[in-house]
């Protein structure tokens, strides 16, 4: 099981909770496991997201491995100017 | 010898670092380069736009009748030409409803038919014979008013996600984002000393000199082609193609060389309506905005208002930091309000932290990105606030900042823990520079910021072809907003051993490469470079490979170094080194054409921080404000062509300092623009500014072969807070509404004198 992070305003569609446990071995897996858990996750998922992976922010690479111990946010799809 | 993709963070640089001259600059100084007007067909019409003088309108009917008759109009298109081909997309289906009006126009400028007219006197006839029938709806621009019960709505369909219930009724707060752990009212309790202030700051535009242009030319197979100014062709392509229902390969796009975007041209405003009258009219169709559309009609920032809350102990500690972040993009969702509030205490070290943000839509024309988009607003509002604790506590500025300063392992306020950063190296370097113990005349104070921003890859596509001179043609598929150009040639012969003016890049059409990411997110010269670089390495192995086959020995026997391949070692054989131009004169006879490529998703960017410091002069009499001396202090992890690095820190700089002294959109009751043009939209010119300091910092990214950290946005992050900080020293009272124009000012010391 991986820990995630979620940003406050997606905990309305979390049952609450800014921390979730998801068994995932990279991105891509955790990205499809929390849209299942958390339907109401799925609009911002579609939106876009990036993840930060101890410390470095990935806004494409969903290859990327994921460890137990990772530290892992769900962040909003990186853009800029 | 297989490609050796490994990430270096430190070398020794023999190109890379030096400062030639810029392969675009002679073209760009004699009028030869082609910009996006530029651009002619045979038989190519002029395509201009009618748009509505209302703020908010419904359209209840279109009549083309009496245009389509007048003498040389060939084509004109409404929202009828343009069905929803969206899917469901809901952010492309406001991308089509930006472009031209549907049921109803959102903003005053809002795109509601085009004509395609054999020269432009008979098409701004063809306009005005345009009856639209309009419905006039109540507006609102003003972000506050906009979130108020009663506000007028623009779209039913927005009931705000974020908020728990959700809400029943619409309103025009798309959605509501909180980052931010620990406990602040906790924190607060701890504090002894809080500020607590609401800031508010004004939209203003990219201003790049050169407006929207494009060429469409789609023949009757349905084929099509687009020369364009933009930030990103692949990403034109790829959304003209879905907003007109077409295959992707059948539209090609070529990017003209571009006249400054700054996040402004990583969208389409003009190019889906200019391809759709080619079609109709089966004819070259040319639309250039004028200054006016450019102003009404294309995307500038977001106006916002922020409340901010930090408490501090008396030894100077943060306990704890609250902001509420309202952002209005205009009429479509998308304001930048999270990257806001993801990067309102990013520089801070903080136990207890929260930030609210809203996206609000008003009856204005919709946002597009603005270098770091969101960012400068929330440092604005932060900074000030911790400009002012700090004189509370009896602390330097400076020397609170340090000790409240983001560093490794510290959890940033938007969630991950920071690695290796360098934002205290940044404020240490300052305290250093000798503007900051410069002294001050009267009338001047000195005013300083930190300043936060994420920067990112994407995606990248880079080919790189030896010719058979050995000289090398680089292909990229990112505009040259900044000058990647000059950095990808360096890149490239660093790698290949070979001069800088042996190396031509281009920026290739979309048909000559795979897709590539927009030039935005300070992200061309971190990862194009990286895949340039990888490129590189994949053309020395087949040049290793060619001259093994040539000496008839084993490609793992062969090394390259300093532009020739040369054996390994003694056991390898006694070959003299053979150079790139021998190798590939050779090329035919050895298998053809040499050629390196490179495709991926670049990660790893890595975080940026900046800090500045601005010397300001207010004139008590008049309220005007002249910036004296400005000094800007980044981390570029390496600075590939340390001329274009400075340029970077300069133009945010100088960009800065028009948002916070003079630049507005300013709307009158009615919801229109008042300030549509140059003459009463001020940016700074070269009168207006001192020569701008820069100092580069070099702390190397573990995330790109050579270091390189993105530099583009950055750099505007800081000013405005900055600004602030000198002036209200200067003034001897806290400014905290931008721009700190001199009525404000003036209003500010009469508010300062009636209280003392």
């Amino acid at each position: 099981m991986v820990k995630v992070v979620v940003w406050g305003s997606l905990k309305p569609h979390t049952g609450g909770q800014a921390e979730l446990e998801i068994e995932a071995g990279n991105v891509r897996e955790l990205l499809n496991r929390l849209g299942e858990t958390y339907p109401g996750l799925k609009p911002q998922l579609a939106r876009g997201v990036s993840v930060a992976i101890d410390g470095v922010i990935f806004r494409d690479g969903l290859h990327e491995p994921l460890r137990k111990d990772s530290e892992v946010f769900l962040l909003p799809r990186m853009t800029g100017g | 010898m297989p490609l050796d993709s490994t990430l270096q963070g430190k070398r020794d640089f023999k190109v890379v670092g030096t400062r030639p001259l810029r392969p675009d600059g002679i073209d760009k100084v004699t009028g030869r380069a082609k910009f996006g007007a530029d651009a002619t067909a045979p038989g190519m019409l002029v395509g201009r736009i009618l748009r509505s003088p209302h703020a908010h309108a419904r359209i209840k009917k279109i009549d083309t009748s009496k245009a389509e008759k007048l003498p040389g109009v060939k084509a004109i298109v409404t929202r009828e030409d343009l069905p929803d081909h969206t899917d469901g997309d809901a952010l492309l289906y406001d991308v089509l409803y930006n472009i031209m009006a549907r049921e109803k126009a959102l903003y005053e400028g809002h795109a509601v038919a085009a004509v395609a007219a054999v020269d432009t006197r008979t098409a701004r006839e063809a306009l005005k014979l345009i009856k639209v029938d309009y419905e006039v709806l109540p507006h609102v621009t003003d972000v506050d008013e906009a979130m108020k019960p009663g506000a007028p709505i623009l779209h039913s369909t927005i009931f705000t996600d974020g908020l728990e219930p959700k809400p029943k009724k619409p309103s025009n707060v798309v959605r509501r984002y909180e980052f931010g752990h620990g406990d602040v009212e906790a924190g607060f309790k701890k504090a002894d000393i809080i500020v607590e202030r609401t800031f508010k700051t004004e939209a203003t535009h990219q201003g790049y000199i050169e407006p929207h242009a494009c060429l469409a030319n789609v023949g009757p197979d349905g084929q099509g082609e687009l020369w364009v100014c933009t930030q990103g062709h692949f990403m034109v392509r790829d959304t003209c193609a879905r907003l007109l229902g077409m295959d992707i390969s059948k539209l090609r796009v070529t990017a003209s060389e571009i006249g400054g975007g700054f996040g402004g041209k990583t969208t389409v405003f003009i190019e889906p309506v200019a391809l759709a009258l080619s079609r109709k009219a089966n004819r070259p169709v040319k639309v250039v905005m004028s200054r006016e559309e450019v102003f009404k009609a294309s995307g500038p920032t977001a106006s916002t208002s922020i409340d901010v809350k930090i408490g501090v102990t008396k030894d100077g500690r943060i306990t704890a930091a609250d902001a509420t972040l309202r952002y209005q993009g205009g009429a479509f969702a998308g304001s930048p309000v999270e990257f806001g509030a993801m990067s309102a205490f990013a520089c801070y070290d903080l136990e207890n932290a929260r930030t609210i943000g809203y996206d609000v839509v008003t009856n204005r024309p919709k946002q597009a990105a603005y270098r770091a988009p969101g960012a400068p607003m929330a440092a604005f509002a932060v900074e000030s606030v911790i400009e002012e604790l700090a004189r509370k506590v009896g602390m330097e500025p400076i020397d609170f900042r340090m000790k409240n300063a983001a560093r490794e392992g510290t959890r940033s306020s938007y969630g991950p823990t920071y690695g290796p950063i360098g934002l205290l190296a940044t404020l240490e370097k300052a305290k250093q520079h000798p503007h900051f113990k410069a002294p001050l005349s009267p009338n001047q104070g000195r005013g300083m910021a930190c300043g936060f921003w994420f920067n990112f890859g994407g995606q990248t596509c880079v080919s790189l072809n030896v010719n058979s001179d050995g000289t090398v043609a680089l292909s990229v598929g990112t505009p040259d907003i900044g000058g990647s150009r000059a950095s990808m040639c360096l890149m490239a012969a660093e790698e290949l051993g070979i001069p800088y003016d042996k190396v031509r890049a281009i920026v290739a059409d979309t048909s000559a490469l795979g897709y590539n990411d927009v030039t935005d997110g300070s992200r061309t010269t971190f990862a194009t470079g990286m895949a340039t670089i990888l490129a590189a390495r994949d053309a020395i192995k087949k040049l290793t490979a060619r001259a093994a086959q040539i000496w008839g020995i084993s490609a793992e026997a062969v090394t390259w170094e300093k532009g020739y391949a040369k054996p390994a070692g003694s056991n390898a054989g006694n070959f003299p080194p053979m150079s790139i131009a021998e190798i590939a004169a050779q090329a035919g006879a050895t298998g053809g054409p040499i050629a390196g490529h490179h495709e991926y998703s670049a990660d790893g960017a890595g975080v940026s921080f900046a800090t500045h410091i601005c010397d300001a002069e207010v004139d008590p009499e008049t309220g005007a404000t002249k910036i004296v001396r400005y000094t800007v202090l980044q981390d570029a992890g390496k600075a590939v062509h340390p001329s274009y690095v400075e340029g970077q820190f300069q133009g945010g700089a100088v960009q800065g300092i028009g948002w916070a002294l003079n630049e507005e959109y300013i709307y009158g009751k009615d919801g229109r623009l008042q300030n549509a043009g140059f003459l009463d939209y001020r940016i700074p010119v070269c009168s207006d500014l001192p020569m701008i300091d820069t100092v580069i910092l070099e702390i190397p990214n573990p995330g790109h072969p050579y270091g390189v950290r993105g530099v583009g946005e950055t750099s505007i992050v800081p000013p405005l807070a900055a600004i602030a900080n000198a002036v209200s020293a200067a003034a001897g009272v806290r400014l905290t509404s931008l721009p700190m124009s001199p009525p404000r000012i003036l209003a500010a010391l009469d508010r300062k004198a009636a209280a003392e």
